[in-house]
């Protein structure tokens, strides 16, 4: 974590130095994250909580199951049909008075809302928590050209005053405690605007108070706002902002000028869709059911919030995932994080360990298709959970990540092979010679009994040097007896079959 | 080449495999649209799901709704509300009759002027009993979104008639409404589970959500 | 017990990890299978069910098992494993490694095999039609439910319902038991830390029951869970389902 620099005269906190691509691999990462007690023990709190709410309020609804198979086959398509609904969208939103605008990637997105924001002569905007602008870093951007972003959202507001990266799609902050997130306010707030109060505690409710102070002076002068959206329907041009605390309200509602940065895959055909999406969505998320704020709105309305709206259509590496059949349904994705809370890796590791904006199971299927398996990070991903499956029963557009895990891992074995030579790719060749064929099994088997003969009456094997030491630094082996069941049944039974 | 362009292009290209020209005919959504969840009682569900999001609810004849809404706004405290220019004159009347200071939006309140008022009071569109949500399509009985978000307290008045048993429904009536009017769904009052996971009332938008469900 | 007609032909799949370092389990299959009156065939040409080479993205190095595991048992009408993973492999894989290798005859093999594998419990209820199997196992045990089973086998509460009708068990509820063990194949030792943090997880809430053994249905997780338990020296022993229901009465353990 860097600390700011005055030198720098930066206008909002400086991020951590350092690029998400350019981390480590996953493993390094996260056997990093396991050495802090304190966020494994956030963690395991938050997570549980989630959890359990997500749980009772889904077995409210009878027909869950079939809300999911809709969701699948309506996202499902959208996609297969989506420059056809792109197209439409893009007509009804021009139809409502917004202007629309398409980024091929990341920095042309950004150039574009840096030119609207210039455009009104604005120096700061107003953000609502949105995972499209935090993709395509367009706060850094924004700071380049001299432009303050301004987090709203309780837990995104945490982790920009603290210098931080998110760590979750939802609850960004999760890896922080109330007396975190105070030491935080007393630090940062009075360098950016109003102070926290002198008589602030670590109560929640005493802290998102400080926040609601914080913010409500940037709310109120704001000229500029950006957002994401969750859903924007092709048939009307409406966008969907589903939230909690208002802020979203806030930014959608008073400034004069509003640019939602959307991802093409947001995409919904029709206003009745909402029907389902709405359902789920909030139940998967934040296990309630129904999420206390959801604004709706279709291009300009006169008199009522802002009259200069913008649509930033973005492309940034989905056309790639919807090239590969096998990966689209990555796309389906509706960001409501239930697949990072039932994870058991997420819930040891936390989301820095995937070095992307989207961790967890989805961000281990999302993140290498955007990026392409190129750097050390995005080649480990698809191999950072045990395809234990929880994650596809709770996905409400039921993503089969742990399938699409295991179609990534092909394509980095398929990389892996074809570069210089590895140990990997030779054990693998050399177990796939031994399963082709019973009578090479056999061989195989042969050595392990010898090496069962040879430990006599050793029954586990301890901590061992490579390459057993990844397994026996914590577990013991136990060791193959002498006889396998193969050589026992040809002993014992093939002559009664015969 | 524009960017529009070449994602378009991109789009295409990626969707090769897509050979079926009609969505709907390329994908079936096995989905009955609009149907209502069952259960014993709407109003009965609509005001006890409001009230588990700490909103406090009223069920009242709507002869006693004026009534009630003076009462609820002075046990709240409020001093000044701003009212939305098609609110029922009775309502209206009722709010100035209790001694809280009424203001009109027309022309319309500046934002620093909405946040020196107290409250609000509106209408609603629907209320969608399952979920507890009251949507508000801003219609001249709700007024512009800026009223119901700045004020710390929304008053809002619900009618039976108004009251669904789902989203399927509510999604319906909003549709069959259409237009382009905003739309604002609110469950509750503004809350957020930031910190911990502990659920708190009260962020950016009104902290104190009371609800009027006139029968 | 309720003794099913005599006469089922079943294949024997015993899965590497068994063959080789876990003998006892398919000789316990064995043993209730033809308790049941069911006669067992090992077929010999059978080797693993490649989830190995799968799961790590070799998918050419898993078509030679799906190769093996037809030439094994595509006689057969009823193919039991031990293992809700490596059955759950073979009905989830085989077939996109058979379209992975483009072999139509493979295909046609590999989705015809899915409908005859069965897991060892699933063919008990399911196939047999019994829950009781003449079981006797006097101890404290408690029961993990190996995710492959639960969510690619779907084995569902077939286990619990066997278990169950075991005479003397005492049959202890595991805290979180819906959550992996952190075994995950290769992610053992390609994440070795995460692996064994989920796994101490796992064998503490093993421990809190106080049980004697630990039953599960896939002794891959077994020997992770075990491993760590024997490290630690808890005093609880894995132990296969079929081992379980393998004892009774009259041959003591």
């Amino acid at each position: 974590m860097t600390v700011t620099d005055p030198a720098a005269r930066r206008l909002t906190p400086a991020p951590p130095s350092g690029t998400l691509i350019g981390m480590p691999a996953f493993p390094a990462n996260a056997r990093a994250q396991l050495d802090n007690p304190q966020l494994r023990s956030n963690l395991r709190k938050a997570t549980g909580t989630i959890r359990a709410k997500r749980t009772a309020h889904v077995a409210e609804v009878a027909e869950w199951e079939d809300l999911r198979l809709a969701a699948e086959a309506i996202k499902n398509r959208t996609l297969r049909h989506l420059d056809t609904y792109l197209m439409q969208l893009e007509e009804s939103l021009q139809r409502a008075g917004a202007t629309v605008h398409w980024a091929r990637d990341a920095e042309e997105a950004n150039r574009i809302v840096v030119g609207l924001v210039r455009a009104k002569g604005a120096d700061e905007v107003v953000k609502v928590k949105s995972m499209a602008t935090q993709e395509i870093e367009l706060n850094e951007a924004l700071e380049e050209a001299g432009i303050a972003a301004w987090e709203t959202d309780l837990a995104e507001l945490i982790v920009q005053l603290g210098h931080d990266r998110p760590s979750h799609i939802l609850v960004p902050a999760i890896h922080r405690n109330r007396s975190e997130v105070k030491e935080i306010f007393e630090r940062e707030m009075h360098q950016y605007g109003t102070p926290a109060p002198d008589t602030l505690t670590d109560e929640p409710a005493d802290l998102a108070g400080a926040a609601r102070r914080h913010l409500r002076e940037k709310f109120l002068r704001a000229k500029v706002a950006v957002s994401g959206a969750n859903f924007a329907i092709a048939e009307t041009g409406t966008l969907v902002v589903v939230e909690s605390e208002g802020n979203g309200r806030m930014c959608l509602t008073l400034p004069e000028t509003l640019i939602s940065v959307v991802g093409i895959e947001k995409t919904l055909p029709t206003f009745a869709d909402l029907e389902v999406f709405l359902r789920l969505l909030p139940r998967s998320s934040t296990g309630e059911r129904m999420n206390p704020y959801t604004s709706m709105w279709t291009g300009v309305t006169p008199g009522d919030g802002p009259q200069d709206v913008h649509v930033v259509l973005v492309d940034n590496g989905r056309t790639k995932v919807l090239a590969d059949p096998e990966g689209r349904p990555a796309l389906r994705c509706i960001r409501c994080s239930a697949c990072l809370n039932i994870c058991p890796v997420y819930e040891r590791v936390g989301g820095h360990a995937y070095g992307s904006v989207y961790p967890g199971p989805i961000g281990a299927v999302l993140t290498p298709q955007l990026r392409g398996i190129g750097s050390d990070i995005d080649k480990s991903l698809p191999y950072a959970s045990t395809l234990c499956g929880a994650c596809f029963e709770v996905c409400p557009v039921r993503i089969p990540i742990p399938d699409m895990l295991v179609h990534l891992r092909h394509k980095v074995a398929d990389k892996k092979r074809r570069g210089r030579p590895r140990l990997e790719p030779t054990v693998m060749a050399a177990g796939s010679w031994a399963f082709s064929d019973h009578t090479h099994l056999e061989k195989v088997e042969g050595l392990a009994r010898i090496a069962a003969t040879v430990m006599g009456r050793t029954t586990h094997l301890g901590p061992l040097p490579w390459p057993a030491a990844p397994w026996t630094n914590a577990r013991d082996l136990p060791m193959p007896p002498r006889e396998s069941f193969r050589a026992w049944w040809k002993k014992n039974r093939s002559e009664e079959e015969q | 080449m524009s960017a529009r362009a070449e994602v378009l292009g991109r789009i295409g290209r990626a969707l090769a495999d897509v050979t079926t020209v009609d969505p709907v005919a390329d994908v079936p959504v096995g989905w009955q649209y609009g149907r209502p969840t069952p259960m014993p009682d709407v109003l009965t569900q609509f005001a006890e799901r409001t009230a588990d999001y700490k909103a406090t609810v009223r069920r009242v004849p709507a002869a006693d709704v004026p009534a009630t809404i003076a009462e609820l706004l002075t046990g709240a405290g409020v001093s000044s509300v701003v009212v939305p220019s098609g609110l029922e004159a009775a309502w209206r009347a009722a709010v100035e009759g209790a001694g809280v200071v009424v203001h009109g939006d027309e022309p319309p309140l500046s934002h620093e002027e909405l946040n020196r008022i107290d409250g609000v009071v509106t209408a609603a569109a629907v209320g969608v009993a399952e979920t507890g949500t009251i949507v508000l399509d801003h219609g001249p009985d709700q007024g512009r979104r800026a009223l119901t978000l700045v004020p710390d307290t929304h008053l809002v008045v619900v009618t039976a008639s108004q009251v669904v048993s789902d989203v399927p429904e509510a999604v319906v009536r909003l549709g069959v409404a259409g237009g382009s009017n905003p739309l604002t769904w609110i469950s509750g009052p503004s809350a957020t589970s930031d910190i911990e996971l502990s659920r708190v009332e009260g962020v950016h938008g009104p902290r104190t959500l009371l609800v009027v469900l006139a029968e | 017990m309720v003794v099913p007609p005599d006469g089922l032909r079943v294949a024997l799949f015993a899965t590497c990890v068994n063959d080789v370092m876990f003998p006892d389990t398919p000789r316990a299959v064995v043993s209730v299978l033809e308790r049941l009156g069911c006669t067992v065939e090992f077929p010999m040409e059978q080797t693993c069910c490649g989830q190995m080479f799968t799961n790590t993205g070799y998918f050419d190095a898993a078509v030679g098992s799906v190769r093996a595991y037809v030439k094994a048992f595509a006689e057969y009408d009823y193919i039991v494993a031990p293992s809700g993973s490596c059955t759950g492999a073979v009905r989830h894989q085989h077939p996109m490694l058979a379209r992975h290798a483009g072999d139509t005859a493979l295909i046609a093999a590999a989705d015809e095999i899915v409908t005859k594998s069965y897991d060892f419990s699933e063919f008990l209820v399911d196939v047999l039609g019994v829950t009781d199997v003449g079981s006797y196992f006097p101890h404290r045990v408690t029961y993990h439910p190996t995710c492959h089973s639960v969510r690619v086998a779907k084995v569902g509460d077939r286990p619990y319902r066997l278990l169950s009708q075991v005479k003397g068990i005492d049959l202890i509820p595991l805290e979180d038991s819906a959550q992996c063990c952190g075994f995950g194949g290769t992610f053992s030792v390609k994440n070795p830390d995460v692996s064994v943090a989920m796994g101490a997880d796992k064998a503490r809430h093993v421990a809190d029951t106080g049980a004697e053994y630990l039953i599960t249905g896939d002794n891959a997780c077994l020997m992770h869970i075990g491993g760590l338990l024997h490290r630690q020296k808890s005093g609880v022993k894995p132990i296969h389902l079929a081992e379980v229901l393998a004892h009774t009465e009259g041959g003591a353990r």
